[in-house]
């Protein structure tokens, strides 16, 4: 029994760390007062760039870096859209959206000819899973063997990188100056403006860090997660994601916690598959699938309270001619 | 005049496409004075300010701090000069600290730890120096909007202004808070500190000054010593001519009871009552006013009986019609039906839509009366017609029917729909803040026709923030403060009376 929660429990861990790493992506923008719902678009780029890059160099560095590029690339295309030019930031998101599912598939059947997919990566070409000091000693040592052994230990480095990312963030968010400004542009932007701080910069940069981290986000899924990049792969996740991000009321480590949860239920469902349940019998498998959206709905609907959104989130700042 | 100069404008210019906002200013405020700059809305005075505070840029002229030339780029320039702006919306950071909200933009480091430190060690000495005291740890939200003010103040200070401006900084002070401000002010000055108070109400300027400017339609017309004017020059130079700051009226001559209001009881957005237990009557042929500092249950009062906001509990009486409107909800069509006029607070939001033409926004409600089409089809012809009508009658200008209602002045937009609600013949018309952002001329207009629109018979209920407005038009004042009527006087009683209970000093005594 112990052991298999300890599965499930390592699975959610690896199953939480995309959503984690796209969650933080969004906190930063939304946090500035952009509202991105193409994180699902960034993600699936940047897992299309970084396993293509990955498989063309055979390191999965390059991978990560160009994962990140990519992603940084489609977040400037949206800042571009919204701050620049006051879009609307919803349709620039979908938009964002729609040209990664299109371009991925498309460059990639053109390059490789695999139907979409990358070619399968080993080696060096992947991220590898990383065993931590002592775990092989510690491994018999009933309970803590357990937690720290297979829970704690042999994951690869986007996973840290991931986990890590929470207290940066928070740290960034509360004790940098450009965490209180950040903060600040996304109540009030005019009161950063009058304080003579740039708004769009400020923006830019938001969405700069947005773009990094779904970069590694998508790295993870095609470079670490998986052996190459396979089409439509984010499957949802960067929407997933947002609704981690509003769940957690816009914080950097609720946002974790939701995160965590998302996965739990998903490691859960895959863990459920063909498993008979007392006095339910074997429960479908597109049931178990759904539960983790299921679930996304419910509490959104009412379970978590108002979750009140970044004042200046979805609107363009024009400076008023008063 | 040997006192050296804070600031010196010369020949400002600016235009916005074809507006000139500013022609050819001169100002000269003297280190260490109160100077007051007073003009009616659209005269130009926040433009010249922002142009101070590099919020724009002059097309033309020269700016001298300290006897020096100099550009000002952006904010941080000005603020680099000792310029500090406290705007009339405030600048803050609602869910931010007052710390926070301080250091923002002057946080001196990457990291906010030393910042923070040197922030709140600043904060108590210019607390003791200048009697501003806030807690740095309360949130914004929190705090009352006097002390929000106070945080602006020390914004300035914090980042090392001597030249501070106030654009209209008592628009939303209740008079205990504005006579603060004002003790605040003299404080500033005495420690060699310069003030420009940009207002358009004259009281204070008498009250604090020590000179005063005026602007009209964006040009500087004179510079006085305060000690040396009074309201009335001054008023006249701003709208260029003798203004009537009396309404001139004859007792009303009350009839029968057209509005009554019983336990009336609603709740904000928030769900918090806010309007609680507010009973009154307005009579045929009087006005009564309802003062109060804003967001004291006033506007959600009006909404309420204009059945735009749902009623808890409590029912209403029109010209003899009883609506229990907690039990059987009437929405505004009906009330109108019923006879009941409202002209809301905020044109903007919710009496004109500003992309539309004149003429459309002159049947706005209405437009299913049979004098405008037939069923589903407008006869666009007839309401064109109506709306010149009415553009005639009440002077709206330019007299253009075409035009869309963002082309017009804020005087005029409030026209339209004082025009549109007062021909359709009520017997009651609600009105809430009728002259914000109106000039002088088309107050002394609006306030006209409500006086003649009571002499004709009909029941007015008023709601404006302008203590002003209320003594001149009402019959009777009804006070609100806190959601409660707390108290009804005579429309001449003693300012200060009136100021103790709108600031809720019976609603203290009580407790």
């Amino acid at each position: 029994m112990f052991e298999t929660l300890i599965l499930i429990l390592d699975s959610t861990v690896r199953l939480a760390t995309p959503l984690l790493l796209a969650a933080l992506a969004g906190l930063y923008s939304e946090r500035s007062g952009v509202f991105d719902i193409g994180l699902e678009g960034k993600m699936l780029g940047a897992a299309f760039a970084a396993g293509a890059a990955a498989a063309v160099t055979g390191s999965a560095w390059a991978g990560l870096a160009a994962g990140i590029l990519v992603a940084i690339a489609l977040a400037l295309v949206h800042g571009f859209a919204c701050i620049t030019h006051r879009g609307n930031q919803i349709v620039s998101g979908v938009a964002i959206n729609f040209l990664a599912i299109g371009l991925t598939a498309l460059l990639g059947q053109d390059w490789f000819r695999q139907g979409g997919r990358t070619p399968p990566l080993s080696g060096d070409g992947r991220f590898t899973n990383i065993q931590l000091p002592f775990a092989e000693a510690l491994r018999d040592v009933p309970v803590i063997g357990g937690l720290y052994s297979e829970l704690l230990s042999g994951h690869n480095l986007l996973v840290y990188v991931a986990f890590l990312a929470v207290p940066v963030t928070w740290w960034v968010l509360f004790r940098t100056r450009f965490g209180l400004r950040l903060r600040a542009v996304g109540e009030n932007p005019a009161a950063v403006d009058t304080a003579g701080i740039s708004v769009t910069w400020l923006r830019y940069r938001a969405v700069i860090c947005t773009g990094i981290l779904c970069g590694i986000a998508g790295t993870y899924l095609s470079v670490a997660q998986s052996a190459g990049f396979i089409k439509d792969m984010t499957a949802g996740k960067g929407f997933i994601a947002l609704a981690a991000l509003i769940f957690a009321k816009w914080k950097p480590v609720p946002v974790m916690f939701a995160c965590l949860l998302f996965g739990f239920l998903d490691a859960a469902a895959i863990r459920l598959q063909g498993q008979e349940i007392p006095g339910i019998g074997e429960v479908p498998v597109q049931a178990i699938q759904a539960l983790p959206y299921i679930l996304t709905v419910v509490l959104l609907a009412g379970f978590i309270g108002r979750a009140v959104p970044p004042k200046a989130g979805g609107v363009a700042y024009v400076k008023e001619r008063t | 005049m040997t006192a050296p100069l804070a600031i010196e404008l010369v020949g400002i210019d600016k235009r916005f496409g074809s507006v000139r906002a500013n022609k050819d200013i001169d100002l000269k405020v003297a280190k260490g004075s109160i100077h007051g700059i007073v003009g009616e809305n659209g005269a130009g005075k926040s433009t010249l300010m922002s142009i101070l505070y590099g919020f724009y840029h002059a097309d033309g002229g020269e700016i001298r701090v300290d006897g020096r030339p100099v550009t000002i780029a952006d904010s941080q320039a000005a603020i680099a000069l000792g310029i500090g702006m406290v705007h009339q919306h405030f600048m803050l950071v609602e869910n931010f600290t007052v710390l926070e909200n301080v250091i923002l933009g002057a946080e001196g480091g990457p990291l906010l730890a030393g910042g923070v430190a040197r922030a709140r060690a600043t904060l108590k000495r210019l607390a003791e120096d200048y009697d501003l005291k806030v807690d740095p740890d309360a949130v914004i939200e929190d705090l009352p909007v006097g002390l929000q003010q106070r945080v602006e103040i020390l914004k300035a200070l914090f980042r090392g202004a001597d030249i501070l401006i106030l654009d209209e900084p008592t628009g939303v002070l209740t008079p205990a808070e504005a006579d603060h401000l004002f003790r605040i002010l003299k404080v500033l000055r005495d420690e060699g500190k310069t003030v420009l108070l940009i207002t358009h109400k004259l009281r204070e300027i008498m009250a604090i000054t020590d000179e005063v400017s005026v602007m009209r339609r964006g040009e500087m017309v004179a510079t006085r010593q305060t000690s040396k004017t009074s309201m009335g020059e001054l008023a006249e130079l701003m709208v260029g001519r003798r203004v009537l700051l009396e309404v001139e009226k004859q007792p009303a001559s009350p009839g029968r009871p057209v509005l009554q209001v019983e336990n009336l009881t609603a709740r904000d957005g928030r769900g918090v009552d806010v309007v609680r237990d507010v009973s009154f009557e307005v009579r045929a042929g009087e006005i009564v006013g309802i003062a109060g500092v804003s967001g004291n249950g006033q506007s959600e009062l009006l909404e309420a009986i204009a059945g735009i906001r749902p009623v808890r509990s409590g029912a209403v009486t029109i010209d003899g019609t009883r609506l229990d409107l907690a039990r059987h909800p009437v929405d505004a069509a009906a009330m109108r039906r019923h006879g009941l006029a409202h002209v809301p607070e905020d044109r903007h939001r919710m009496g004109l839509v500003t992309s539309f033409s004149e003429y459309e926004n002159a049947i706005l409600g209405y437009h299913r009366d049979p004098a405008y089409g037939r069923g589903p089809m407008l006869d666009i012809g007839a309401i064109r017609e109506a709306a010149r009508v009415e553009i005639e009658k009440y002077d709206i200008r330019p007299p253009d029917c075409l035009l869309r209602t963002a082309g017009f002045s804020g005087g005029n937009q409030q026209k339209i729909v004082l025009a549109r609600e007062i021909e359709r013949d009520p017997v009651i018309l609600l009105v809430g803040q009728p002259t914000r952002g109106v000039d002088i001329g088309a107050i002394e207009f609006i306030h006209k026709r409500l006086v003649a629109l009571r002499d004709a018979g009909k029941g007015v209920l008023l709601v404006s923030v302008e203590l002003d407005e209320i003594r001149a038009l009402a019959d009777r004042v009804l006070v609100m403060f806190d959601g409660r009527v707390v108290g009804e006087r005579a429309p001449e009683t003693d300012e200060s009376e009136l100021g103790l209970l709108m600031a809720g000093a019976a609603q203290e005594a009580a407790e």
